[in-house]
């Protein structure tokens, strides 16, 4: 599969080069708009009267790494079929998603705050035809993974230098078409393929490791013969360089193994398997949660008005 | 080359082989046709298509959710997807078809092989009953079974040309020829084969060549019937069905699938709507199928002309006693 096809051919919208140093207030503007992300999924599931609060706040640094630095996407290429695309697979965090779309232009902050609301196309999960910049419909666990592969096999062969990403959820990796793909993506030799597990060890019910056990995780993926790298998924540098080894990997996908806290930056919430949701939050709870993610007084009001 | 075009029998005239030499033979004029297999490409007719276009040939392995997702990757980078396996695994595939393929709009073909009774000896477990129902449920999704090799060559012509999903089943065993070269196809529309007044038979795939051969019986009976194939379950050809409602006032549908959601169901549902009347149904009545030779079970599950015949004279009574 490598036959080059008639295509609408431009250069890359910028070529990806290794970072050699962090660019001088990357790292604080990208703690910024994670925080932002983590405030707006939490007043948009306030408004909704129900979602998915613990999944979005951890993936909220990966999310913002990708958006504010990674991807060669932008508002204005999202027809550009040389831009990166992004999947959220574990379309239950569309939250986050919509949060960092707003922060990067994609969608309007205050429509966004409209999540799940009848006639909004801020569904309760991503859909395509509602936004196209969310590339895919979500939502049906381990979907997301192979539509991403697919589209790292068409963007192969259109020698494509534009790459895929997808995040999945932890408790997704259940889900038999997750290891379908896994084998898929390596026979092709799928090097411009990403995927991020946000591993925050929880899932909807309880703990993964009492509702179905994944460890070693790590090591089934590596078996598989991707390019496994473990990382701590709230430190934006180590998110940073992930993605950036990631990038430069031939031959094979790359798996960055997040480690998260469901949950992560309201105390109420972290590491409790009952925040996976879909759960209705009280004005008490939405306040104090904003609170502890660093809204001002007067933004906890706007974002709750 | 896989060995398995070699193992199993393949009649230069069964609907899989037309697909597969026709897909192939479009593949130069269609430049962003791509096709997905999942290790049966000697089965489905594509094994044509792998050896004219290696280069848009792509492998999936045995992993049909996988494969069927993915199909909704590459098409949402500008490919037309045509995801190929037997009909019995597009089943297990349904809901990536449902998500990744159709919610999304996505510019892809499923072809389905091997569907119903007519796919014989490998049995119960392979022969899907449940297919068109399982698709013509998926809102946007075009379903449509094409009745001969000179029908398949147009109808996958069309379905390229077509812009969405589609389901297409085609078929295992050698295949009747009921159209001359001269056949014309479009999606969406009926044809009326062999012209009647006193009962229209509605037919597709498979059991359009016998009802075809039905109507000769029933003639001989001094029975006029009409047979239509409707090569498009969904969208269904309402206003044919309307036409030969007024035209002969009662139907047989006919198909090799489940009574229960196919053909039968989409004729019933659209007359209802506007010109009821009697309707009998010929089609595997709500059971599984079973090993024995395609001409076998459709003796043995009732879906041959004479069954048909019988059918047909069940709605004709009907039709004049509720006058």
């Amino acid at each position: 599969m490598a036959q080059p096809i008639p295509f609408d051919r431009r250069a890359p919208v910028q070529s990806k080069q290794p970072l050699k140093a962090l660019p001088p207030n990357l790292v604080s503007d990208l703690q910024a708009s994670a925080a932002f992300v983590r405030q707006h999924a939490i007043a948009s599931i306030y408004h909704a009267g129900s979602g998915h609060p613990g999944g979005a706040l951890s993936c909220a640094d990966i999310l913002a790494c990708l958006f504010g630095a990674e991807l060669n996407f932008w508002p204005d290429s999202v027809n550009d079929p040389h831009r990166d695309r992004f999947v959220l697979s574990k379309g239950h965090a569309a939250p986050a998603l919509y949060a960092v779309g707003a922060q990067y232009g994609f969608c309007n902050k205050r429509e966004a705050l409209k999540l799940r609301k009848l006639n909004s196309p801020f569904q309760g999960h991503p859909h395509v035809l509602d936004m196209p910049w969310v590339e895919t419909s979500t939502g049906s666990l381990g979907q997301g993974f192979s539509v991403a592969l697919g589209m790292a096999m068409g963007l192969k062969l259109h020698k494509s230098q534009a790459r895929v990403y997808t995040l999945l959820g932890d408790g997704e990796l259940q889900e038999g078409e997750v290891w379908e793909a896994a084998m898929c993506a390596v026979h092709h030799q799928l090097d411009n393929l990403c995927a991020i597990i946000d591993y925050n060890k929880m899932q909807s019910d309880d703990l993964n490791a009492n509702i179905m056990r994944l460890e070693p995780l790590a090591a089934k993926f590596r078996a598989f013969d991707w390019a496994v790298i473990e990382i701590d998924g709230h430190d934006i540098p180590e998110i940073l360089g992930a993605l950036r080894r990631a990038s430069s990997t031939h031959g094979r996908p790359s798996l960055l193994i997040a480690h998260t806290v469901k949950g992560r930056g309201v105390p109420y919430m972290e590491n409790i398997p009952t925040w996976h949701g879909s759960v209705k939050l009280t004005r008490a709870q939405a306040e104090e949660a904003l609170g502890a993610l660093g809204a001002t007084r007067e933004q906890i009001a706007e974002y709750l008005a | 080359m896989s060995a398995a075009p070699a193992l199993i029998a393949q009649g230069n005239d069964s609907l899989r082989e037309a697909f597969g030499k026709a897909l192939s033979g479009l593949a130069d004029e269609f430049q962003n046709v791509v096709v997905l297999d999942a290790d049966i490409a000697g089965g489905t007719g594509v094994h044509h298509f792998r050896k004219s276009h290696p280069d848009r040939f792509i492998q999936f392995g045995i992993a049909e959710q996988n494969m069927m997702a993915a199909a909704g990757g590459l098409a949402a980078t500008g490919f037309i997807p045509i995801v190929t396996t037997f009909a019995v695994f597009c089943l297990r595939a349904v809901e990536q078809a449902r998500l990744s393929l159709a919610y999304a709009r996505r510019n892809a073909k499923i072809v389905a092989s091997h569907p119903g009774l007519d796919v014989g000896p490998d049995g119960g477990s392979a022969q899907a009953l449940e297919d068109m129902a399982a698709f013509r449920a998926i809102p946007g999704m075009t379903v449509i079974s094409p009745a001969d090799p000179v029908e398949m060559k147009l109808a996958t012509r069309a379905m390229l040309e077509f812009d969405g999903p589609v389901y297409m089943r085609t078929g295992r065993s050698p295949a009747k020829r009921v159209f001359g070269d001269d056949h014309t196809f479009e999606i969406g529309k009926g044809k009326i084969v062999r012209d009647g007044k006193d009962v229209t038979i509605v037919a597709c795939g498979v059991e359009v060549a016998r009802a075809v051969e039905a109507a000769e019986l029933l003639a001989a009976d001094g029975i006029e019937a009409r047979v239509v194939n409707m090569a498009t379950i969904k969208p269904i050809d309402s206003e044919l069905l309307a036409r030969c409602a007024k035209h002969t006032g009662c139907f047989v549908t006919a198909e090799d699938h489940n009574i229960h959601g196919g053909l039968g169901s989409a004729v019933a549902e659209s007359l209802a709507a506007s010109h009821p009347c009697p309707i009998e149904y010929i089609g595997v009545k709500d059971v599984f199928g079973a090993s024995g030779e395609p001409d076998e079970l459709a003796e043995q599950f009732s879906l041959t002309a004479p069954f048909i015949a019988k059918a047909a004279r069940r709605a004709v009574a009907r039709k004049k006693k509720a006058k």
